[in-house]
């Protein structure tokens, strides 16, 4: 059914259809709308689940993996420094292989302290294991945690998901939205079921200690079940377009225009809607350009990247996070895609924008595309305020 | 009928580990129907390095600080499922517990889940090789409060844990040592028949960072009671309802059998201030017998 809902509605709705048993969150702007719609729903009789009222991320995220240790599905939600806080945990979840999905309303991470948008936080936790998905709109983020909860479970996979959205564009902006019903949800998304839980019938240890002979092999597992996620992925999206009808490509990248393309921006996220209609104006006025999406960051998707760029002259890829005193993350791994390989973009530039909430206009979009004819080299903050860099801030 | 092992020997302990001796009667009391979450420490390391475990329960750990939270999960997971007859522990040191744990304990404590929370008072972070803990008692002499000449050891008081608890308002705390096994028994199984949070803190001498003989532990683990340093007491909705009386030792008795307290036994200023403690801890819980305690 077709709904005019808020994002963080829309993604609560369909975190009810996938009926988690425990829901703990922690109030953080932009995520607050999520836990709240879906306490009201526990509160309304409409949800059956345990709403556990933590005392900080730190615990939500322990109260998750709790709950999934014990053999049934649940839920987070977080943003920013609450990510970070969860920071340690979330390493823990994806060591323990606990299927747990998770949203992060992306936000910017302090200081200064700012509640806007960017993408810092979850970039921070590429490294945890998680596999992290951006979405674009609405539709696509309440798409995505059902996906989420799906490849999670997959018994070659048993890691956690996190559903990254970008905080108010996504949390806090309305959409006309499919929410999927109750049966279609059920035909997708098999409930939970796992014999590595905690079970009295089956008295298994979890968390052991593991020294120098055994340590390196779990961290292998998770790498090489990362390479799997590359494959299963496009099957499990192929199933969700015949459930429901929407397309998401293979769920790895989404290539739009790119076929003739001489320009290309790389990005994540709800700017993608903003380049698309970019592209589509330039393209009006006969300019070649195109977009590639990254959806799943993690497992890095590098061959549908070189498959889609590898005959592209120039590519820009835009970063909405630092990896401060380096290059900016997404464009040093777009970078690393074409090392060694004969068929590459002649120039693939870093810009980065929409720190901490600065809007990424058309125009910055279009002045993106324009020096990408110019020569240098050199990152490119866009929309960036030289007057400000002389005050003392 | 088979007995099950619930906790196996061959774990990595050291020769007279106190926690080893009181994690065993803890979960021998609560029985297999039971599903434990351990913080970091001592008893995570020495009972669980991979590939033998000598947990007869279902058992998880995840991090220094979380598992009150962890057994939030569960506990609710249960719930969810229908399975309340489970019982559900959470278990830390002194440091997981007084100190990077208490904010996860409080949450835990205050949203009234119906779990056991354990701490093994070794009073100090012996797994990382004995610094300086909240329940670290006055003028111990540890790896971070090391004495000088211009230090004691430790400055201050060990941190009123149980207090805190009772600040929570929840249906039991106790607390128990393994000089006294039977007692601690029997504190488990009561606080296990209660619905709702409960706190027992035990106290659990550590050969190696109090610097004792193993063969001493469980004298020593007495001698904290009957000297008064260690009351046993016991509160049942936030009413005292038992301690146990002694005879009443000096300090000295159970301050000379261990080296971390070797500095004070010259100084009768200093031992001065630890008599005190164990007097006002003897006034407030009444703790003197008429007549001699029972062994």
């Amino acid at each position: 059914m077709k709904e005019f809902l808020e994002g963080s509605q829309a993604i609560a709705k369909i975190i009810s259809l996938c009926k988690p048993a425990v829901i703990a969150a922690y109030p953080i702007t932009p995520q607050t709308h999520i836990p709240e719609e879906l306490a009201k729903m526990v509160a309304d009789g409409l949800l059956n689940s345990e709403f556990v009222n933590v005392e900080s991320e730190h615990s939500a995220a322990s109260v998750v993996l709790g709950a999934v240790a014990t053999g049934v599905r649940a839920y987070t939600a977080t943003s920013s420094q609450g990510l970070l806080l969860m920071g340690e945990v979330l390493f823990n979840i994806a060591g323990l292989r606990l299927p747990i999905v998770l949203t992060c309303a992306n936000r910017a991470v302090s200081a200064p302290i700012n509640i806007w948008n960017d993408q810092q936080d979850s970039i921070s936790l590429r490294d945890s294991g998680w596999i992290q998905f951006y979405a674009e709109n609405i539709q696509e983020a309440v798409d995505l945690h059902l996906i989420a909860y799906r490849i999670a479970e997959d018994k070659n996979v048993m890691l956690p998901v996190m559903v990254c959205i970008d905080g108010y564009i996504l949390t806090h902006g309305l959409e006309v939205v499919e929410i999927p019903e109750e049966k279609m949800v059920e035909n997708f998304l098999p409930p939970y079921q796992t014999n590595y839980k905690l079970d009295i019938e089956n008295p298994l240890t979890l968390g052991f200690l593991a020294d120098s002979d055994y340590y390196m092999e779990t961290r292998f597992a998770i790498q090489k079940t990362h390479q799997e996620v590359l494959k299963l992925l496009p099957k499990i999206i192929q199933e969700f377009k015949t459930i429901f009808g929407r397309d998401y490509q293979e769920g790895l990248v989404e290539a739009y225009r790119t076929e003739d393309a001489e320009k290309v921006i790389v990005a994540m996220g709800s700017v993608c809607g903003t380049i698309k209609e970019a592209v589509d104006d330039l393209r009006k006025k006969g300019k070649k350009v195109g977009l590639l999406k990254i959806i799943t960051y993690r497992p890095f998707p590098s061959n549908k990247i070189y498959e889609a760029l590898k005959d592209v002259s120039k590519v820009a890829v835009l970063d909405r996070a630092l990896s401060l005193g380096s290059d900016a993350p997404l464009y040093s791994e777009i970078r690393s895609v074409f090392f060694g390989k004969k068929r590459a973009p002649k120039l693939i530039r870093s810009f980065i924008a929409g720190l901490g909430g600065r809007d990424i206009t058309l125009e910055s979009i279009k002045t993106i595309f324009k020096k990408l004819s110019l020569k240098e080299t050199e990152e490119e903050f866009i929309d960036l305020k030289p007057e400000l860099l002389k005050e003392k801030l | 009928m088979e007995r099950k092992v619930l906790f196996a020997s061959g774990h990595t302990a050291c020769a007279g580990c106190g926690q080893a001796i009181a994690a065993r009667l803890v979960i021998e009391t609560a029985g297999s129907n039971t599903i434990v979450a351990n913080n970091t420490g001592c008893l995570e390391v020495f009972s669980t390095k991979y590939p033998e475990s000598s947990w007869g329960i279902p058992w998880i750990h995840s991090l220094f600080e979380n598992a009150a939270a962890v057994a939030s999960g569960i506990e609710s997971a249960l719930k969810y499922k229908g399975r309340e007859d489970i019982q559900v522990i959470c278990q830390a040191g002194d440091g997981g517990t007084a100190d990077i744990g208490l904010q996860a304990l409080s949450g835990m404590w205050e949203r009234g889940h119906n779990i056991l929370s354990i701490c093994y008072d070794n009073e100090a972070y012996m797994n990382t090789g004995i610094q300086r803990s909240g329940l670290t008692p006055f003028e111990s002499d540890t790896t971070t409060t090391p004495t000088g000449r211009k230090s004691f050891g430790n400055p201050n008081l060990k941190k009123p844990v149980p207090e805190i608890a009772l600040a929570h308002g929840i249906p039991y705390v106790a607390t128990a040592s393994v000089g006294f096994p039977q007692d601690l028994q029997r504190k488990v199984k009561k606080a296990l028949s209660i619905k709702g949070p409960k706190y027992i803190q035990i106290h659990v001498p550590c050969p190696l960072g109090w610097r004792h003989e193993p063969y001493l532990t469980y004298k020593i683990a007495r001698l904290a009671v009957e000297t008064g340093l260690y009351p046993l007491f016991e509160y049942e909705n936030g009413v005292l309802i038992s301690v146990r009386k002694i005879t009443v030792l000096p300090v000295e008795e159970y301050l000379k059998l261990q080296a971390r307290f070797k500095h004070i036994l010259s100084n009768p200023e200093e031992l001065k201030k630890i008599q005190e403690i164990a007097n006002n801890n003897i006034k407030r819980y009444n703790l003197f017998a008429e007549e001699k305690s029972n062994p």
